[in-house]
């Protein structure tokens, strides 16, 4: 009896009315866990009952307490009748199980129901005791923390690295049982919401116990999802990075796990959150086993897997396990510690952590689904993600490199089939963080490695030059002009702190729509299949065009999402662009004609050429990329805009031999005519939104969904067009919603596509806008000193950043587009693609919610509900964060039979967002927490039916609840709290 | 292809007043976005007219979504649904109460019932205010009215306590509360040139004054009532003009004090009489509730139209009611003096207000 769970049930506010004759409602609560059910007495005849109950005890198991949600169900007693449900709240039990998180939950939580929204709140109090247990073969795992910031979290530093955990669970959707038909679609929801959360609970659990099991005490950059896939069941999986954390405040620390060695190693070892500037930097030297992993690309190999695996699983994945199990190229020692899976779903790391980038590496697998027979063995979903991973890791090796770092995964599921993508960058990682101290004296002796200036180590290919895997044109870097650095790198993480950039960044977004045949089963998974590479094909083209015409020769935080449809696919890329001083300078872009007799033709061309010629100039005006003149004194140095032509056949031939099939596309490419779609983006107005990088002062962040319906045949074109209007739109419409907050910039960005119907495609963007405070900029300046100011820029550089969903890597695109050949087969007519289908949906960018930050919750006391900031970052510009509270993750279901009474679909999602972002805020507050950081909108998932007037609407959201301080509250004690006394008082006036 | 959904949520609830405004005048979306085209908004971010609409669409729901809190203003500040900033949450509120003061005058001394509420199409078309508006600005009334009705205590400090409105809003709504309570006639043709700032006023002078709450403030009913006592003293008062010699004492009290000071003194001294008379009665008749609502047309015919019609310049008038009143003091058979006082100083200052064109 590990623990004892006491809830205590206060009072209720702006009940129902749940009695008409009266006009109120005689509540009362039932208050349950597990199995053990307690109730409060009857309140009569009050809108805002007062129950003040007694501590309600359950005595349950840890297991239990990690697995189960505490759920309290408040109703209207009703002497003659049944008793009228007014509505649930659940919570989650987890923070409370770790001392360093939160202790209590206390507060008005949303009273909830799925078919009529928030209906009141409810004033609850819950706390745990846990007793200790020695019991070795516990199956719990309390303690173990969790955060979905992709980045070791601030307060605290990282001992040790242990690598990649992951779960999944699967379970029948009780949507689809039997019973369905015949309970209520309240009572079906519920069964739903309450699974999902016992399903969570279950994977956070395993996950923690496998993080103990590696010697951790935290997971990082924990990745949650959800796959619905219909009559096949319900799928909860989860990845993240095991580490080992310690409070930053306890410092010098001493040992906090049993791997760690003396306190002096930890004193001269500074942690991830730290300023570790200059440190000795090792990588791993170019492996002789190259050669043989690198057979592993030959297309028709794939080919000929692809077919052997085309039963019921048509796999893109090759099975290519036997060769790449073992990371030969650096000495085994320093990573026994990562288990498998070399991945790390971190996205910033501390300074010294990465040495090397590759670039991106991506998989997809196409999938039938079938029904899970036995949900307490879901090995065949666990051995589809396996299959995606061993690929994943294999691109990794024929990079040179050791590690995928930015690692995500996800799926998108249209009746029977489902696409499974993953895509990290290829890195080679600093063993510091992941060994025990005595190996890494000793790894560090035996490595040549000299100090590497931190600001372009990163950006030194991995590989080796003679033998690259793909054409790339490399050249000396700009910086130390000691390294080899590719030409162009994409990469999934976000811009290093260190990295020495030249101007400023921007959103980089290709989209792309291609219609397809409708098809059933394996002929669909087929033709998906076949088309899959050509999309990513088209992307990344679009990605490299885009990124020249801004002048820039890097993507970080590329995501890369594939929908499919009934009739479609989509597919939306999306990234930050920078320039890399260590980079070359990126050659312009050649428009070739294809028909050059043609005199008005030329001349069209060449206006065309100009007009991109100087958007060139003029992007590199907006986002200040002056590169410093080079003297040309290398080879490869970088060759002038009218050369780019020729210098792409001369990397293409220089690709000779396994890339051969490319050719024919490359030849292809390099006649590339820029489409509209190109030059509408050169007329993108991000000039708004990237003035003047200089500390934030509001943030605000917002969610907007937009669905659109296309009703017209159209051609690949015309969808295109309209598909990347859409995003267009949509961006225009967030600037021009944020406008009040000029000067902005809009970070995080993160676009997830949908097509939830056969004629709908929906688009949801999450994303923070973070304004310029003029005045207080000056304040820091001049408080504070120049440190913050330089800190509070660096940030801003991150937040630069637009980080989209999963995508491929490569420092090149022939790179990218090998990988993708690899398994697909080539010969696959491009003319089938182009079929039209005869209908098409298109779905508006459907943008998440955007919490916007007050300056200061103080200068608000004057109301009676906190203020709850939400962002997707992972951090709150201005403030400091002193303490993490746990993990919000919470599912909500809402649905609706009078569709039109609530303003139609957009009321009615309106409605839901505005009520999830509510059950967030109130869940956080009542944690003690003010923010949440790390924000996302992880499924948007919208079903409607106008004919009925009917409509349902499924979200999941997960962030950490954290405390923060504001800095100017820290350091200008003097100062500012008269300002937010002034404020308080105009705030105050009239509430 | 069209456009089936499209949602904009912030965490913190994004408002725009100038919509917000737009909004409240009862705008459609798409007269909502001309205006704001009119307006010059597409200038700003190189926005399209499919953006523009996108973002009233969203601003409007957003605010149909506030509007049930915006009811009952005290949940705002308590509500979880929507985080608003308090200096916008008394923003939203003290707009949605404001109203048009030509709206208010048209409704002023109505029953505020479902009755009155066909005749908004009317008010509708003769004031120019869209119907919506109408609508809100009517049912904003009958809310405020409802809820303070019921309640004990000052009429202008339980407006504000229940609607967190600022001073000013919470008088003009203690007025229409007054008017509707008393239901006084306002519509009449002659009474067409006040404002609703001129009633506004004479009521709360009235409320000030005349009211029970005026005397005693833990009154148990509602201090919008009149005080009974005070009306029934009011019939002491004719004595001023039954008695013959107190009328002529103060007669010539009155014009000893203004010969020369006042231009129309010839017309003043021949009318004295009627002019007294016709305050007197006023005074003495109010207990009856018909003359009780008729006090404003009263005050128009008997006093405001002669002398207006005597060209009185509004100096004259203030003279002429300042020793009118005051020189009731020196009559030493005038044993009413407070009563005098009360009702004169309210009488003086309504008819001033009132006494224009």
């Amino acid at each position: 009896m590990p623990g004892r769970l006491k809830a205590k049930i206060v009072a209720g506010r702006h009940l129902p009315v749940m009695d008409r004759a009266s006009d109120l409602t005689d509540a009362f609560v039932e208050v349950k866990f597990g199995n053990t059910t307690f109730k409060t007495d009857v309140y009569p005849k009050s809108l805002n009952p007062q129950w003040n109950s007694e501590w309600f005890k359950f005595e349950v198991d840890d297991e239990d307490l990690q697995d189960e949600p505490l759920q309290i169900t408040v109703l209207d007693h009703d002497t003659y009748s049944a008793n009228d449900a007014i509505g649930k709240v659940y919570i989650d039990i987890d923070p409370l199980l770790c001392s360093e998180a939160a202790t209590v939950i206390s507060g008005w939580l949303p009273i909830y129901d799925t078919i009529h929204g928030i209906r009141g709140e409810i004033n609850v109090l819950v706390k745990v005791d846990l007793f200790n247990d020695l019991n070795r073969f516990r199956q719990s795992s309390c303690g173990v923390k969790f955060f979905c910031t992709t980045s070791i979290p601030r307060c605290y530093r990282a001992i040790m690295v242990h690598g990649f955990v992951e779960e999944l669970v699967v379970n029948e959707d009780p949507e689809y049982q039997w019973i369905d038909r015949i309970r209520t679609p309240r009572a079906s929801n519920e069964a739903r919401q309450r699974l999902i959360f016992l399903m969570s609970g279950e994977l956070q659990r395993k996950i923690g116990l496998k993080v103990l099991e590696m010697g951790g005490n935290a997971v990082v950059g924990y990745l949650q999802c959800f796959d619905l896939e219909g009559e096949s069941g319900l799928v909860v999986r989860a990845i993240g990075t095991a580490c080992t954390l310690e409070k930053m405040s306890t410092f010098p620390a001493t040992a906090t796990h049993p791997n760690n060695s003396s306190p002096s190693k930890d004193m001269k070892e500074p942690g991830f959150g730290e300023e570790a500037p200059g440190v000795p930097l090792s990588s791993g030297p170019p492996t002789p086993l190259r050669a043989q992993t690198f057979s592993s690309f030959s297309p028709s190999k794939s080919y000929s897997r692809q077919s052997s695996s085309s039963d019921t699983e048509l796999s893109l994945t090759p099975k290519t396990v036997g060769h790449l199990c073992h990371f030969c190229m650096i000495p085994p020692s320093p990573f026994c510690v990562f288990q498998e899976y070399p991945f790390f779903t971190l996205t910033i790391f501390p300074p010294g952590f990465l040495l090397h980038v590759g670039g991106v590496v991506s998989a997809r697998s196409v999938k039938l689904l079938d029904r899970i027979h036995n949900p307490d063995e879901p090995e065949t979903r666990d051995a589809w993600w396996e299959e995606i991973r061993q690929e994943i890791k294999s691109h990794a090796k024929a990079l040179g490199c050791h590690a995928v770092v930015g690692y995500s995964e996800s799926t998108s599921i249209c009746e029977e089939v489902c696409i499974l993508s993953a895509s990290g960058t290829a890195a080679i990682l600093s063993s510091r963080f992941m060994q025990d101290g005595p190996l890494d004296t000793e790894h560090r002796l035996s490595q040549f490695e000299e100090v590497v200036s931190p600001g372009c180590g990163f950006c030194h290919i991995p590989y080796d030059e003679l033998n690259i895997p793909f054409p790339a044109q490399l050249t000396y870097c700009y910086c130390c002009r000691r390294y080899k650095v590719p030409d162009v790198l994409f990469t999934t993480i976000d811009l290093p702190t260190e990295a020495n950039v030249t101007g400023k960044g921007c959103l980089i977004q290709a989209r792309l729509c291609r219609t397809k045949k409708k098809a059933q089963g394996e002929g669909n998974a087929m033709a998906i299949s076949n088309l899959l590479p050509f999309l990513e094909y088209e992307l990344h083209t679009q990605l490299m065009n885009k990124l020249k015409l801004r002048g820039m020769n890097a993507l970080f935080g590329l995501r890369i999402q594939i929908s499919v449809g009934e009739t479609m696919l989509l597919g939306l890329a999306s990234a930050t662009g920078v320039y890399l001083t260590a980079l070359p300078s990126p050659g312009g872009i050649q428009i070739a004609g294809k028909t050059p007799s043609d005199i008005t033709y030329e001349q069209h061309i060449s206006n065309m050429q100009k007009k991109i010629n100087d958007t060139i100039t003029k992007n590199k005006e907006q986002y200040e990329i002056n590169p410093p003149e080079v003297v040309e004194e290398i080879i490869g140095s970088p060759i002038p805009e009218p050369r780019q032509r020729s210098r792409l056949f001369r990397s293409h031939s220089e690709s000779s031999d396994e890339v051969s099939e490319i050719d024919l596309s490359h030849g292809k490419k390099d006649a590339f005519v820029l489409e509209i779609d190109d030059t509408d983006a050169v007329e993108d107005i991000h000039a708004l939104l990237t003035d003047s990088p200089t500390p934030a002062g509001n943030t605000s962040m917002f969610t907007s969904v937009r669905v659109f319906r296309l009703n017209a045949n159209l051609t690949n074109q015309g969808l295109n067009k309209i598909f990347s209007d859409l995003c267009e739109n949509l961006l225009k419409s967030l600037y021009f919603k944020l406008r009040s907050m000029v000067p902005c910039c809009l970070c995080h960005l993160n676009f997830t596509v949908a097509i939830p119907e056969d004629e709908l495609i929906q688009v949801a963007v999450t994303a923070v806008a973070m304004s310029f405070d003029k005045e207080q900029t000056l304040e820091n300046g001049k408080r504070s000193g120049e440190k913050t100011l330089i800190k509070a820029i660096t940030e801003n550089d991150e937040q630069l950043q637009f980080n989209l969903e999963p995508c491929l890597v490569s420092s090149t695109p022939f790179f990218l587009f090998s990988l993708l050949f690899l398994s697909t087969p080539l010969s696959f007519p491009l003319a089938l693609l182009l079929s039209t289908a005869s209908s098409m949906e298109k779905a508006s960018p459907l943008p998440e919610g955007r919490s916007r930050s007050l300056r200061s919750n103080r200068s608000y006391s004057g109301s009676s509900v906190a203020v709850v900031k939400m962002t997707p970052l992972s951090f709150i510009p201005g403030a400091k964060i002193i303490k993490y509270l746990g993990i919000i993750n919470m599912f909500f279901i809402r649905e609706t039979s009078s569709l039109r009474e609530e303003g139609g679909v957009s009321g009615f999602l309106h409605t839901f967002i505005a009520e999830v972002f509510a059950m967030v805020r109130a869940h956080v507050a009542a944690l003690g927490g003010n923010a949440v950081v790390s924000y996302s909108m992880k499924e948007c998932v919208f079903m409607e039916n106008p004919n009925k007037n009917q409509a349902q609407c499924l979200i999941n959201v997960s962030g950490d609840a954290v405390i923060f301080v504001r800095e100017s509250e820290l350091e200008l004690t003097s100062v500012q709290p008269q300002s937010a006394t002034t404020q308080t008082s105009n705030g105050g006036e009239g509430t | 292809m069209s456009m089936e959904l499209d949602v904009f949520v912030g965490n913190t609830t994004v408002l725009d007043q100038d919509v917000y405004q737009l909004w409240l005048d009862g705008h459609t979306v798409s007269d909502a976005v001309r205006i704001r085209m009119e307006a010059g908004a597409l200038q700003e971010c190189e926005a399209n007219a499919e953006v523009l609409h996108s973002d009233t669409t969203d601003q409007f729901r957003t605010f149909q979504m506030c509007e049930r809190l915006l009811q009952s203003p005290s949940k705002v500040a308590n509500q979880l649904l929507f985080q608003i900033p308090p200096h916008r949450q008394t923003m939203l509120i003290e707009r949605y109460y404001e109203f048009d003061s030509v709206f208010a005058r048209e409704v002023l001394g109505k029953k505020l019932s479902k009755g009155t509420k066909k005749d908004l199409d009317d008010i509708s078309s003769k004031t120019g205010i869209a119907l919506k508006s109408c609508r809100r600005q009517f049912d904003n009334f009958k809310r405020v009215f409802k809820v303070v009705e019921e309640l004990k205590g000052p009429l202008v400090e339980n407006i504000q306590r229940h609607f967190l409105l600022s001073d000013v809003l919470a008088r003009d709504y203690a007025a229409i509360v007054f008017f509707a309570n008393s239901r006084f006639e306002a519509g009449k043709r002659k009474l067409q040139y006040l404002s609703f700032q001129d009633f506004a006023f004479c009521a709360g002078q009235l409320i000030s004054y005349w009211t029970v709450g005026a005397v005693d403030n833990m009154m148990e009913d509602l201090d919008v009532d009149l005080e009974k006592d005070f009306l029934h003293d009011l019939k002491d008062l004719k004595v001023l003009v039954n008695d013959k010699d107190m009328l002529d004492q103060h007669k010539s009290l009155v014009c000893a004090q203004l010969r020369g000071k006042i231009k129309v003194f010839s017309e003043m001294e021949a009318n004295f009489k009627n002019l007294s008379r016709a305050l007197v009665n006023i005074a003495s008749k109010l207990t009856h509730t018909k003359d009780f609502r008729d006090l404003f047309i009263d005050l128009v015919e008997k006093l405001i139209e002669p002398c207006r019609s005597d060209k009185w310049t509004i100096g004259d008038l203030r003279l002429f009611l300042k020793h009118y009143s005051s020189s009731v003091h020196m009559l030493e058979a005038f044993r009413h003096q407070v009563i005098w006082d009360r009702y004169m100083s309210v009488i003086k200052s309504c008819i001033l207000k009132m006494y224009h064109d």
